[in-house]
């Protein structure tokens, strides 16, 4: 009943805050929104799953691109090419693009581009017992990886300039504070109908399972389960989160650029979740949308300082609160508990995973 | 002709890379460690020759090499005294730890030496170069031999003294070689003082073939740990022969794709994910009963 009351609660705070806010700070507001969409996807991954994926970013970007390629294509017309195509001297529409003009096939792309190569790796990976360490390495590599090819296609991606320049999102006029302000409340209520979901997955037997493999993949094995699949359906439902995150990002920001998906920035999307807590969905997303804010504050005013305080929040949360601020309460409850009972025997914790 | 040219560089990026891969091998590999601060230990010991020169003058790379070590050594040791320790069993809390400190000494070095990058100019007996077949540079020559000697180095350590022999004992296996008499925490600070040297070590070197700024390290510490497990956790062999591996394959994919350099990763990518359909757990495996 407490939960139900606080969701009703954020969501009309959410519902009503174009009320309050300038469209400026609106769209900061829904920028984090997206940010805490994919929030939600790397708590269910990583919190529920064990698995630290360090290249959600490519996810995002795969989304972002799709809808990006769409909204160029509708804005240059049929038979015209995107503005920066021409800049860099491509002469007719490549091949790859040429479907994303349909906007069905655009918003199906949005989800079954990040979903297709999630379940590639994950099956191709986890099927091998790849995991831990490893999987975070690999899944890191990948993002750099994807960096340098979006990078290096300056004819097929705009290059480091990305996609920029967007005017139309589906008859929304993007310069209009009141077409915003749609955009905005769709980012809301996609918002919500993720955590939604999210939270019932992660209530499910299938969700038990999940956590059940993140502490002892081995002995679930031995019960007659297939770890990698239940791993790999959590990584792709992630994937699928931060691709329908960066396509709504998209029109948001009016840019998308290779440093918004690049190791870097998947990072940041991670340490959101970690102040916020991992195990928990609410934890995770007001942790994003804490952690977004708090870098818009810092780098307009002190642009230097700003990685001093982001690297000390990564020890400090790690250090001290590593089940972040929604776990606090709990982690002072056995505080106290230990105190209590100083004799109890220390609870058995499962090494995690070392390779 | 094109082939012997490529294979060159592919050697030359595959030194580079084990340079800045070998410390990784040990800390990763003996203490399950991901230590993302490794790129700026790199960092660091490019720095290092950097301060080293005006003071030393020409020769200041050699002199640098062994301060490097140190420098690197130390800061290892700091990282793993104040917060590595607390976090054994958390591989992935560590991960995110050390990337934390790696963005605090980035800006530390954006703060002292200034944003934009430095040189430190090479000795003059390294410049020019040898021909045979193709030009290879003399700078990247001494990567070469640099690389090998710090191989040489490390694996007269594992087999020849005993303080690594117990190095090896804890990487097999900590909890009986704790039950030995091996005291594991000390043999911790000292892989990763030695380790954390490797990486300053590695900064040196890079400083013979490009500028130094504070993201030097950044740029090299994901195709580092590419290269570790690929090679398997903790294995000599494996490392060097991994780094070399993936050096060739970027130099002849950058060859061979029109577009090449942006392909050449994705490549690499694809080539290290099928690899390990096969051997899941990288080249060479320490043998073992656990299951994990």
């Amino acid at each position: 009943m407490r939960n139900r009351i606080a969701f009703a609660l954020i969501a009309v705070l959410l519902l009503a805050a174009p009320l309050v806010f300038s469209p400026f700070r609106l769209d900061l507001l829904a920028k984090y929104l997206c940010y805490a969409i994919v929030a939600l996807g790397i708590a269910l991954a990583w919190g529920r799953g064990g698995m630290l994926t360090l290249g959600q970013g490519v996810f995002f970007g795969l989304g972002g691109y799709a809808m990006g390629m769409h909204l160029k294509l509708v804005e240059a017309g049929p038979g015209q090419l995107p503005d920066f195509m021409s800049w860099s001297g491509v002469e007719r529409l490549p091949l790859l693009w040429k479907p994303f003009a349909d906007p069905v096939f655009a918003l199906v792309m949005v989800v079954v581009l990040p979903v297709t190569v999630a379940l590639l790796l994950g099956l191709l990976v986890f099927r091998q017992r790849v995991r831990g360490a490893y999987f975070a390495v690999l899944s890191q590599a990948l993002a750099a990886a994807f960096v340098i090819l979006l990078v290096g296609q300056q004819g097929l991606t705009g290059g480091t300039n990305g996609l920029t320049n967007f005017q139309l999102f589906f008859g929304l006029d993007l310069y209009d504070d009141a077409d915003r302000r749609i955009l905005y409340f769709a980012i809301v209520v996609v918002l919500g109908l993720s955590y939604l979901v999210v939270r019932q997955l992660a209530r499910s037997r299938y969700g038990q399972l999940l956590v059940a493999i993140r502490d002892g993949e081995d002995r679930v094995r031995f019960l007659g389960y297939d770890p990698a699949l239940v791993k790999t359906f959590a990584f792709a439902f992630s994937a699928g989160l931060a691709g329908i995150a960066g396509a709504l990002f998209v029109p948001v920001v009016g840019l998308l650029t290779p440093a918004n998906l690049g190791v870097v920035a998947s990072l940041e999307l991670l340490i959101g979740v970690a102040i916020g807590g991992r195990y928990s969905l609410a934890g995770a997303v007001g942790g994003a949308l804490l952690f977004h804010y708090a870098k818009t504050i810092f780098s307009e005013q002190w642009p230097d300082s700003w990685l001093y305080v982001q690297g000390a929040l990564f020890v400090a949360v790690m250090l001290w609160a590593p089940r972040g601020l929604a776990g606090l309460a709990g982690q002072l409850r056995d505080l106290v508990a230990a105190r209590r009972r100083p004799a109890a025997p220390a609870p058995t914790v499962l090494e995690e995973a070392r390779a | 002709m094109g082939t012997l040219n490529q294979l060159v560089i592919g050697a030359s990026i595959g030194a580079v890379l084990l340079l800045a891969s070998l410390g990784l091998t040990f800390t990763f590999g003996q203490m399950g460690v991901i230590n993302m601060a490794h790129g700026e230990f790199i960092m660091a010991g490019a720095y290092t020759a950097y301060v080293l020169q005006p003071l030393v003058g020409e020769q200041a790379v050699l002199v640098a090499l062994p301060v490097a070590f140190a420098v690197g050594g130390v800061l290892g040791l700091i990282l793993e005294r104040l917060f590595i320790r607390r976090f054994y069993g958390r591989p992935l809390d560590t991960l995110l730890l050390t990337w934390g400190i790696s963005l605090i000494l980035q800006q530390v070095a954006r703060d002292v030496f200034g944003a934009p990058n430095v040189q430190v100019t090479a000795p003059g007996w390294l410049t020019g170069g040898i021909d045979v077949g193709v030009r290879i540079p003399y700078n990247r020559v001494f990567i070469l031999v640099l690389a090998v000697g710090c191989v040489a180095a490390i694996s007269l350590y594992l087999s020849k003294l005993r303080q690594g022999r117990r190095m090896r004992a804890v990487m097999q296996n900590r909890q009986l070689a704790a039950v030995s008499g091996v005291a594991t925490g000390r043999v911790d600070q000292a892989t990763f003082f030695i380790g954390s040297g490797l990486a300053g070590v590695a900064g040196v070197a890079l400083t013979l073939i490009g500028p130094v700024g504070p993201t030097l390290g950044s740029g090299y510490i994901v195709d580092a740990f590419l290269v570790v497990v690929a090679g398997g956790l903790g294995q000599l062999r494996g490392a060097v022969i991994a780094a070399f591996a993936l050096g060739v394959l970027n130099s002849f994919v950058e060859f061979w794709t029109a577009n090449g350099a942006s392909f050449a990763k994705v490549v690499v990518f694809a080539v290290i994910i099928a690899f390990l359909q096969f051997r899941p757990q990288g080249m060479f495996v320490l043998r073992s009963r656990a299951l994990t």
